[in-house]
């Protein structure tokens, strides 16, 4: 039997959970969030990925219930909650600096929600302990916050966070205080915990790497207005417009103009001087437009000799940039242009083929591009 | 040797300043009343050896006799225990409204509350009797507004002392509130609220605990200054006011009656030993929590 792949969003029978509908939110003269419309769907891991001062903040923030849409409303399952107090919501809230009540202890901060909606001693008890269980804290449930490291703060702020299960899970940057191993680790924890418990989770980050990793969907924001809202990989591989291409990942832009050259086949006149380059593009262009060719450095290879390809163009190497696993190579165009390369180190590095100043020729396909009009 | 020398500087000056002075204090309270200068006997002039072997217990004895000490004692521990409630209950409030204000506006609010120091203290007292008389600016107003038809008693009584108690001790216990509560990061709070609290529960379960310091600390430093005050009950309380810190200052200076006021003085100094030595543990485990 297939596995039915996760995408309500592709479905238009689907209701979803939240609803943004054409939500403004200033602040005085500043616009936090710009007529924003958006879905998310239930049991999705949904990441909100920009830059500081995007909105994302603003957006989990007027989920959670502490700052109100100024136009539009926010529905969560079918209801408008707008001015309803964050008390009052089936929304929690997972905060950067994890909040934890230095005064009580682990135990009692995850306890905290369930003691203001019940009495019963024995069920609290419970669900405490398997809050516990659930992010392996049973050892530290006598400490108090102090008393215990980052990595297990930020469990323990995960556990008081999912203990009321919530509808719906807010996370503000909930691992940008953990070192990079641990942030790694966590990730894949984060994940199996929503799998397991089945809740919605937002996540708000900077770190696009994070975001690619854990999100079922990512939007894309930038000054109050969402980009583009796509799985991962279609973030990646199909970005919209140059913003979401540069901000996602590393990426060579070529600006030129177009022509066609067949069904969905363009020209790209680039630089004076040098032969066009080639693309295919979905995207209609006319002729003359102006354009800008998106190839991700991954994707652009790099010979001694002229190599057969689609497109092929001479340089000569400027920079390595030796990572490890990969280096990239920065090669300088005769235009001035700079193209980076990037090669997988499957050798040793003293016998790397190409050094600093060697003239090389780079190439790459019609489709490993993406031909973007903004 | 330097580690020693510095060491040695605050163990000098407590010596100089506390332990010299109380040594004096406490001989006399174990000495007899005299008509002489100094008035009291036996002296140093009266050899080491003859002045030691004549002191004795007897002006405590007397202070267990006299109705009126122990009625003193109790009268202030009052009247400090219930300024100390009062001033909270003013200056916790007004210290959250600092700490809730404006980042811009801290400073000049911080300010204003030091700002009565830079007067003398005593001529704020007076400036009290100004407004509390029959006559003063208090009374004139509320004639004035119409809500009393008559003055109000208030110069004289213990309500005045609790007024000037209260107004002098304030920054004590603003200061340190507001500092406790400076530091409260304000995402605990929404993090209460986002748990199902409501603002008053949110105030009453995180706010509160965790400004626990700065009240233990402001309540001590109201309480201990307040429990031996002289001025304020002498110059806004009334002959019924009782408070040790005026019967020390009548043996002294009306009855010259020095052995006796110094025994009230030492017993006085034991019953504040206790707050001021559960002040320093406050104080010693907050600094261990932070550290």
């Amino acid at each position: 039997m297939a596995e039915t792949v996760f995408a309500p969003w592709d479905d238009p029978d689907a209701k979803p959970l939240i609803r943004f509908r054409n939500v403004t939110k200033r602040f005085g003269d500043f616009t936090a969030i710009d007529d924003l419309t958006l879905d998310i769907f239930a049991q999705e891991f949904f990441a909100l990925l920009g830059p500081s001062g995007c909105g994302k903040t603003t957006m989990m923030r007027m989920l959670a219930g502490f700052e109100n849409p100024t136009e539009g409303a926010i529905e969560l399952a079918g209801q408008d909650i707008a001015g309803v107090p964050p008390n009052k919501r089936a929304v929690n809230m997972m905060f950067q600096s994890y909040a934890l009540f230095p005064h009580l202890s682990v135990w009692e901060n995850i306890a905290f929600g369930l003691r203001r909606e019940s009495r019963d001693k024995g069920a609290i008890s419970a669900r405490v302990e398997e809050m516990l269980k659930l992010t392996r804290l049973e050892k530290f449930a006598k400490r108090k916050p102090h008393q215990i490291s980052g990595g297990q703060r930020q469990r323990v702020a995960l556990a008081r966070s999912l203990a009321k299960a919530p509808k719906l899970l807010l996370l503000d940057e909930p691992l940008g205080a953990l070192d990079a191993k641990l942030r790694e680790a966590t990730q894949f924890e984060l994940m199996d915990i929503q799998e397991k418990t089945g809740t919605t989770f937002v996540i708000v980050t900077h770190d696009q790497e994070e975001a690619m990793t854990v999100a079922s969907r990512v939007a894309v924001m930038d000054e109050g207005r969402i980009m583009q809202v796509a799985t991962p990989e279609h973030i990646y591989e199909a970005p919209q417009s140059v913003y979401v291409a540069d901000f996602i990942g590393d990426v060579n832009i070529i600006r030129g103009t177009t022509k066609a050259a067949g069904e969905d086949r363009y020209q790209i006149n680039w630089a004076d001087g040098h032969s066009p380059l080639h693309a295919v593009s979905n995207r209609p262009f006319s002729d003359g437009q102006n354009c800008h060719l998106a190839i991700r450095p991954e994707k652009v290879s790099i010979h001694s000799g002229q190599p057969q390809a689609d497109n092929a163009v001479q340089g000569k190497v400027l920079d390595i940039a030796y990572l490890g696993n990969l280096s990239t190579y920065h090669v300088e165009l005769a235009s001035g242009e700079i193209i980076k390369a990037q090669v997988a180190n499957t050798r040793r590095i003293s016998r790397r083929d190409f050094t600093w100043e060697d003239p090389v020729w780079i190439s790459w396909t019609e489709t490993a591009g993406v031909l973007l009009d903004q | 040797m330097k580690r020693g020398v510095l060491i040695a500087v605050p163990y000098v000056w407590l010596l100089a300043l506390f332990l010299i002075p109380f040594a004096v204090v406490f001989k006399i309270s174990l000495s007899d009343i005299a008509l002489a200068i100094p008035p009291y006997t036996p002296t140093a002039k009266d050899g080491i050896w003859n002045m030691l072997t004549q002191l004795d217990f007897e002006n405590f004895v007397f202070l267990t006799q006299d109705d009126l000490y122990w009625k003193a004692y109790l009268s202030s521990l009052q009247i400090a225990l219930i300024s100390t409630i009062l001033t909270l209950m003013v200056g916790y409030p007004m210290a959250y409204a600092m700490a809730r204000a404006p980042e811009q506006w801290r400073p000049t609010l911080l300010m204003l509350v030091i700002l009565p120091f830079w007067t003398s203290f005593l001529i704020r007292v007076y400036a009290w009797i100004g407004i509390l008389s029959t006559e003063g600016f208090l009374n004139q107003f509320l004639m004035w507004t119409g809500i009393v038809g008559e003055p109000l008693t208030i110069l004289n009584t213990n309500t005045a002392v609790y007024i000037g108690i209260v107004y002098t001790y304030l920054p004590f216990m603003i200061l340190p509130i507001y500092s406790a509560l400076d530091r409260l990061d304000g995402s605990l709070i929404e993090a209460a609220e986002d748990l199902g609290c409501s603002r008053l529960k949110a105030f009453w379960l995180v706010t509160i605990p965790l400004s626990k310091n700065g009240i233990i600390a402001g309540c001590f430093l109201v309480f201990i200054p307040a429990l031996g005050e002289f001025v304020i009950p002498s110059l806004l309380g009334g002959s019924g006011t009782l408070m040790i810190g005026k019967v020390l200052f009548e043996e002294f200076f009306s009855n010259r009656d020095w052995p006796v006021a110094s025994a009230v003085a030492v017993i006085l100094l034991l019953i504040l030993i206790i707050p001021i030595v559960l002040f320093q543990r406050n104080e010693q485990r907050q600094a261990e929590a932070e550290g």
